[in-house]
């Protein structure tokens, strides 16, 4: 489990006059009196909105957004892996290892990546551009080795493909 | 290579499958007006007949799980679909929903009308972005031609479906654990009895069913329970998709009928074994929780769920690993081990504890610290988790470690007493 960090930036988080029209968007999905189901998907929003992270103050802004005790949205936010709990890079490189990728030499991909990277795995790079990660299964297992950067997946990879993609990210 | 019934993905090679449109030229959403004729009865009847089992990993019979949604409870009824997908090996709900969502959605319309539902979710794995944006632009279109929403064909049947994100925590794939999630909480399974038939979703029953059961429906509406039933073998009806990765040719999803050969599957399906079949060294057949079962099983076992579970391994998601002879299999064994770890909810002492520990004594025995003794060690862990945890994760972890010293014990004594691995 992840402990929490807070913000530098001592502003308090508010979420844009958009971001609140997905807000109801979300909570239009339950019924009125499930509002606590919202924060899931209230904590993604907030992580995509607030910089890639979701800080100490942000999760207690979310729990108030949603209407639950900020404990409430601790517990959920270290519970879950995708929320990130300390500041990522501008590319959130994420580099399976389980079973199908590894037979595939995955290895060689997280290796190509550190090389390329110049950072080692559960690192940023010292310009905030990438933090590389390996994760889990990422479901996508017919198409190994596979990674994930950002919102999307990149599969059947060799360590030239890696290169060509990082290079091409603008 | 035997031509084989289509049902999962009979439309799924065509030019935008994703879309309502094409969905419908394919025959689609009549399912749900020949449903809405019959009676709730009738149609969970069919589903019993077809004798489909669960995909995601339990194979439960769907039509019993249906059955069991009482019809003198006053609270409202939800339909849940499980598509959190994350057993390792296993990426076939990933393709429905790219290739066929609608399918899926009027699986679901059908299922809910059948359960008394006017609510449903989609749990969708946190990491499937582009999968969920897909699936809400189904839904978003179903909704715009009437299939959805509060008045479904104007019969008066409501059904509100929406997409729950999760979060990535594997444990989330048990139905309960889900429904927590679901809930807005950390994803600890709940005690059962009670089961979510009876005490589900925000306390009502609910049904769950994974992405592939349901996908399934419109085609046993369609054709007959009995139609179905015939596919396959006996115990095992109807298709299945296989997700088959690892040192295969030609790696991928292949929807083939239940009880058929796994040999053939590898071979004429998927390719073959890299470097030929005499380069086998042993086959997970159901996602990585399942035990590895070495080349002379795999040469005659077929892929149902009795004949897999006879073998001393289960069918589980249908994610095929093959492992040819260049591995060693205590390697492999212990980097599941590290995710059975990692994915532990800690809520059981013996899930939590356990997972760690044997991940420790894996971690040492491939580094070349095992000492003698590790492998009993092993066993008696494996034998304090096996049964008495909440969920299934306990299970799922001992699985592949159990099941690898049964199988390939001489590669466990080898590296304990060398210090290394027996190959390479």
């Amino acid at each position: 489990m992840s402990e929490m960090q807070e913000d530098t930036n001592t502003e308090r988080p508010q979420f844009s006059a958009d971001a609140l029209k997905q807000v109801d968007e979300i909570f239009s999905r339950y019924p009125k009196e499930r509002r606590a189901s919202a924060l899931m998907p209230v904590l993604h929003l907030a992580q995509s909105e607030f910089g890639g992270w979701l800080s100490r103050q942000t999760l207690d802004y979310v729990a108030e957004v949603v209407g639950v005790a900020p404990i409430r949205c601790y517990e959920v936010a270290t519970f879950y892996t995708m929320y990130n709990l300390k500041p990522v890079g501008k590319y959130h490189v994420q580099v399976c290892t389980n079973i199908s990728c590894w037979l595939c030499d995955s290895e060689t991909i997280v290796s190509s990546l550190e090389e390329k990277l110049q950072a080692k795995v559960g690192s940023t790079t010292s310009d905030n551009r990438f933090t590389l990660s390996a994760v889990e299964c990422l479901g996508a297992c017919i198409n190994a080795p596979m990674m994930q950067v950002n919102d999307d997946y990149f599969e059947n990879l060799t360590a030239d493909r890696v290169a060509e993609i990082i290079d091409r990210l603008p | 290579m035997s031509a084989q019934v289509q049902i999962l993905f009979k439309n799924s090679t065509k030019k935008n499958s994703h879309t309502l449109k094409v969905h419908k030229e394919g025959g689609g959403y009549k399912q749900v007006e020949k449903a809405f004729g019959l009676s709730t009865e009738d149609i969970i009847d069919e589903v019993k007949r077809s004798g489909i089992r669960g995909r995601g990993g339990a194979g439960f019979p769907a039509g019993l799980k249906w059955s069991f949604i009482p019809k003198d409870n006053s609270r409202d009824k939800y339909l849940v679909c499980n598509a959190d997908e994350g057993e390792p090996g296993t990426c076939k709900d990933r393709d429905i929903i790219r290739y066929v969502p609608h399918q899926l959605i009027e699986g679901m319309i059908i299922a809910a009308y059948a359960v008394g539902a006017e609510r449903g979710y989609i749990y969708i794995r946190g990491e499937f972005v582009r999968e969920a944006e897909i699936l809400q632009k189904a839904i978003d279109e179903a909704y715009k031609e009437g299939y959805l929403g509060e008045n479904i064909l104007d019969k008066g049947i409501r059904f509100d479906l929406a997409i729950h994100r999760g979060a990535g925590a594997y444990v989330c794939g048990e139905e309960t654990g889900l429904l927590e999630s679901l809930e807005g909480k950390k994803g600890q399974p709940r005690v059962k009895p009670p089961f979510p038939a009876n005490i589900g979703l925000w306390g009502g029953p609910t049904v769950i069913n994974n992405v592939e059961t349901l996908a399934a429906v419109p085609a046993i509406i369609e054709k007959g329970g009995e139609w179905y039933g015939k596919l396959g073998v006996e115990k095992s009806s109807g298709t299945k998709l296989f997700s088959i990765s690892g040192h295969v040719n030609k790696p991928g999803n292949y929807e083939v009928e239940l009880g058929i050969p796994m040999k053939t599957l590898i071979e004429e399906y998927a390719g073959g074994v890299r470097g030929g079949w005499d380069n086998l060294k042993g086959i997970i057949p159901g996602g990585a929780s399942s035990a590895i079962l070495p080349k002379e099983v795999c040469e005659t076992v077929t892929m149902d769920y009795d004949a897999i579970a006879k073998a001393g391994s289960m069918l589980g998601s249908g994610a095929v690993v093959v492992i040819d002879k260049s591995v060693c299999i205590v390697k492999a064994v212990e980097r599941l081990s590290r995710f059975y770890r990692h994915e532990s909810c800690g809520q059981c002492t013996p899930c939590r504890e356990g997972t760690g520990w044997m991940s420790q004594i894996m971690t040492r025995i491939e580094a070349g610290g095992g000492v003698e003794g590790d492998i009993e060690l092993l066993g008696s862990i494996c034998g304090n988790i096996s049964g008495k945890t909440i969920c299934a994760l306990g299970d799922a972890a001992v699985g592949p470690i159990a099941g690898s010293i049964k199988a390939f014990r001489e590669e466990y004594l080898y590296h304990v007493e060398h210090g290394r691995c027996m190959v390479g």
